[in-house]
């Protein structure tokens, strides 16, 4: 069976009208030894929405996020049980070369964390290791159009050679944003990117991940219910490890058919 | 219902009392921090000024002014057969040629011109081999004694049954200052020379490059494998009883005393593997495991110290485990190991007790010219030359802790040098 093709209608305005399934998680559960931190989550992201994880503190949104591109096999004792499907391939199937995983679902950490390298060799890291461009030439335009889709592009372009520590955070993380595009990646996975920044950085976060959206499929998670709002077509509610409610999201803001995520939405607790 | 609490006065004698003394423990704590490194300046100063007092000497060398007959009969090789065949030279009595001259210019009572005196005239002869059947006016090397008067350091008011020299080399020594036949010149056969029976003829190259030798194949050993070892167990190694246990073992081994390891060389290198005794490869081969655990533990540390952001965006982007140790915790990791490798280098260069045990105490007179061939290193130089009683090894050993000094600070800058470097570029 191949969900790839598979093609489900979303019937919420503001979502696109036609969506193709890019990732579905069955029934996953997290062990952390014997603590369970996700309960047996189900879900999908599609190809064209920016999906957002919300939730309060400790409720497993970036344990779950983590799972997709299997970037909790570095954690020592973390299990991971059910089915997570890339393009209906089971991702945690012993064929599958984790290596090209995580190039094909790409992540933005929380803490932006550039390479204590050059600006370039920051964005050329990727597509070099995946043997991506050939000359000089094919890797000069990768770096480019990548910063540019970052939205870096005119405020790096003359300084390239420069450290990628020393830009400032907001550029720091929309250089990782860009060094995660340059390998070319089918998802893009966001832990909180925008919480170590201020209001106009994050700003501008929000802004390319509207500008990126179409080109990959996005899950973002994030403990700002606004910014969820505002970026994402999809909404996720974690709570506790289980997954309460996930829906179009003016649907979820404005018509919650839990009572908890209506508390939480309202303040009410997180 | 709450006791009211009363807003607090912070102009009141007690608050002003509390002020003065934290004050008064901060100047205590400045105070004692300036005195310990008064301290261990002042003693650094010490250390430093009396061994280059007592130790410049070895860099001087007394000279003797004597008109040199080359005889060739006395020499048996005349300069046709030097410049037919110019390996006769060797064989030439050059020995008895300086004696004769020696003996008509200076009286034969006292030895006043070092037993090795007779090597300079050989090596003037093997670069021109027409010097033979002419005279020349030499500066020959002064045999110790009169060496020792002419730097001072023979008391002349003692009786002559309680100096080194008795009153006829002083006599001779007079002699030639009233003459103008001594000088003093720099050392240089100190710095290019072996061990010698004689403290005048007496160099440290031989020793230098032992230590040189032996610290050469300890760095390819001990640093190659030391960061492996701490790369496989820190990135890669499952943490369980087995890791703890290694771990620990890691910990204790540092804390080995060396001759332990001497034994362990002794027992591996020397009668299981056979391979040869007094050899820097040997020495280098036992230093190498003394200093493995030093450099297991300063890489570790590094190699934690590395922030695992770094880890993540790599892996995140899809690079293999591999990759991510080799382009990225590797380099950040590295300014780290060094210095813990400087730390086990600089051990290793003034290790002596382990040495003794696999034979690099042997005396020899010639500089080693390989890695199998028998050497010995400066910290056991030292330890020989301070257990000789002639007068004039004093000097020597302070000179050869001059050298070792100067050695170890050459390294360890080159070290810090390197390490800046990378820390730079990163």
């Amino acid at each position: 069976m191949n969900r790839g093709n598979m093609r489900i209608s979303a019937s919420a305005p503001g979502a696109a009208e036609e969506t193709t399934l890019k990732m579905t998680a069955r029934d996953v559960r997290v062990f952390y030894g014997e603590f369970e931190a996700i309960k047996g989550v189900s879900i999908d992201v599609s190809k064209e929405n920016v999906t957002a994880f919300i939730g309060p503190s400790g409720c497993g949104k970036s344990t779950f996020l983590r799972c997709l591109n299997r970037m909790n096999d570095t954690v020592a004792g973390a299990r991971v049980q059910g089915r997570i499907e890339l393009d209906g391939h089971d991702i945690y199937d012993p064929a599958m070369d984790v290596v090209q995983l995580r190039a094909r679902v790409g992540m933005v950490f929380q803490k932006p964390n550039p390479f204590p390298k050059s600006i370039y060799e920051n964005v050329a890291y990727g597509p070099r290791i995946h043997g991506l461009a050939a000359k000089k030439a094919d890797m000069d335009v990768i770096v480019e159009k990548s910063l540019r889709r970052a939205g870096l592009w005119d405020e790096v372009k003359d300084r390239l050679a420069d450290s990628g520590t020393a830009l400032s955070g907001g550029q720091q993380q929309r250089l990782c944003i860009a060094r995660a595009i340059a390998v070319n990646p089918e998802v893009i996975l966001m832990d909180e990117p925008a919480s170590a920044l201020d209001p106009i950085a994050t700003a501008k976060i929000e802004e390319l991940i509207d500008d990126l959206r179409g080109r990959y499929a996005i899950v973002i998670v994030t403990h700002n219910m606004q910014q969820a709002a505002r970026v994402s077509q999809k909404t996720a509610f974690f709570h506790l490890g289980t997954l309460v409610e996930y829906g179009d999201t003016r649907e979820i803001f404005t018509n919650p058919k839990e009572t908890r995520t209506k508390d939480y939405i309202t303040g009410r607790y997180g | 219902m709450a006791a009211t609490i009363e807003p607090t006065s912070w102009s009141s004698p007690e608050m002003q009392a509390r002020i003065r003394r934290r004050y008064r423990s901060e100047r205590l704590f400045h105070g004692l921090g300036l005195a310990s490194l008064a301290l261990a300046a002042g003693f650094l100063v010490f250390l430093l000024t009396s061994v280059i007092l007592s130790g410049w000497p070895s860099f001087v060398q007394t000279q003797v002014q004597v008109p040199v007959t080359i005889d060739a009969a006395r020499l048996g090789l005349t300069a046709e057969e030097a410049r037919a065949n110019p390996a006769l030279i060797s064989r030439g009595n050059f020995q008895g040629v300086v004696q004769d001259s020696v003996d008509k210019a200076l009286g034969h009572d006292v030895q006043v011109v070092s037993d090795g005196a007779w090597l300079k005239l050989r090596e003037d002869v093997r670069n021109d081999p027409a010097l033979i059947g002419t005279t020349q006016t030499m500066w020959l090397i002064a045999a110790s004694n009169i060496d020792q008067l002419a730097k001072g350091h023979i008391d002349l008011n003692a009786a002559e049954g309680n100096r080194p020299v008795n009153d006829l080399e002083i006599g001779a020594w007079k002699q030639l200052v009233a003459d103008g036949k001594l000088r003093k010149v720099f050392n240089m056969s100190f710095l290019t020379g072996a061990d010698s029976v004689d403290p005048e003829l007496a160099g440290i190259w031989g020793a230098l490059k032992g230590s040189f030798m032996t610290l050469v194949v300890t760095l390819l050993i001990s640093f190659p494998i030391g960061v492996l070892a701490a790369i496989y167990l820190e990135e890669f190694a499952a943490k369980n009883r087995w890791t703890d246990v290694i771990e620990v073992s890691i910990n204790n081994l540092a804390a080995v005393p060396s001759i332990i390891f001497g034994l362990l060389g002794l027992a591996v290198f020397l009668n299981t593997m056979n391979m040869p005794r007094s050899a820097p490869v040997v020495g280098g081969l036992t230093l190498a495991l003394m200093t493995l655990p030093v450099i297991v533990i300063a890489s570790r540390a590094a190699i934690k110290a590395v922030p695992p952001s770094i880890r993540d965006a790599a892996l995140g982007i899809g690079a293999s485990r591999v990759q991510v140790v080799f382009h990225h915790v590797l380099p950040l990791a590295l300014p780290g190991m060094l210095t813990g490798t400087i730390l086990g280098m600089a051990r290793a260069l003034g290790e002596t007790a382990p040495l003794l045990m696999i034979g690099m105490r042997a005396f020899l007179t010639s500089v080693p010219q390989g890695l199998t061939q028998p050497a010995t290193v400066l910290p056991v130089q030292i330890f020989i030359w301070s257990d000789n009683v002639s007068r004039g090894f004093v000097e020597k050993t302070s000179g050869a802790i001059i050298v070792l000094m100067a050695f170890l600070l050459t390294i360890n800058s080159l070290a810090i040098y390197l390490r800046n470097r990378f820390e730079v570029r990163w």
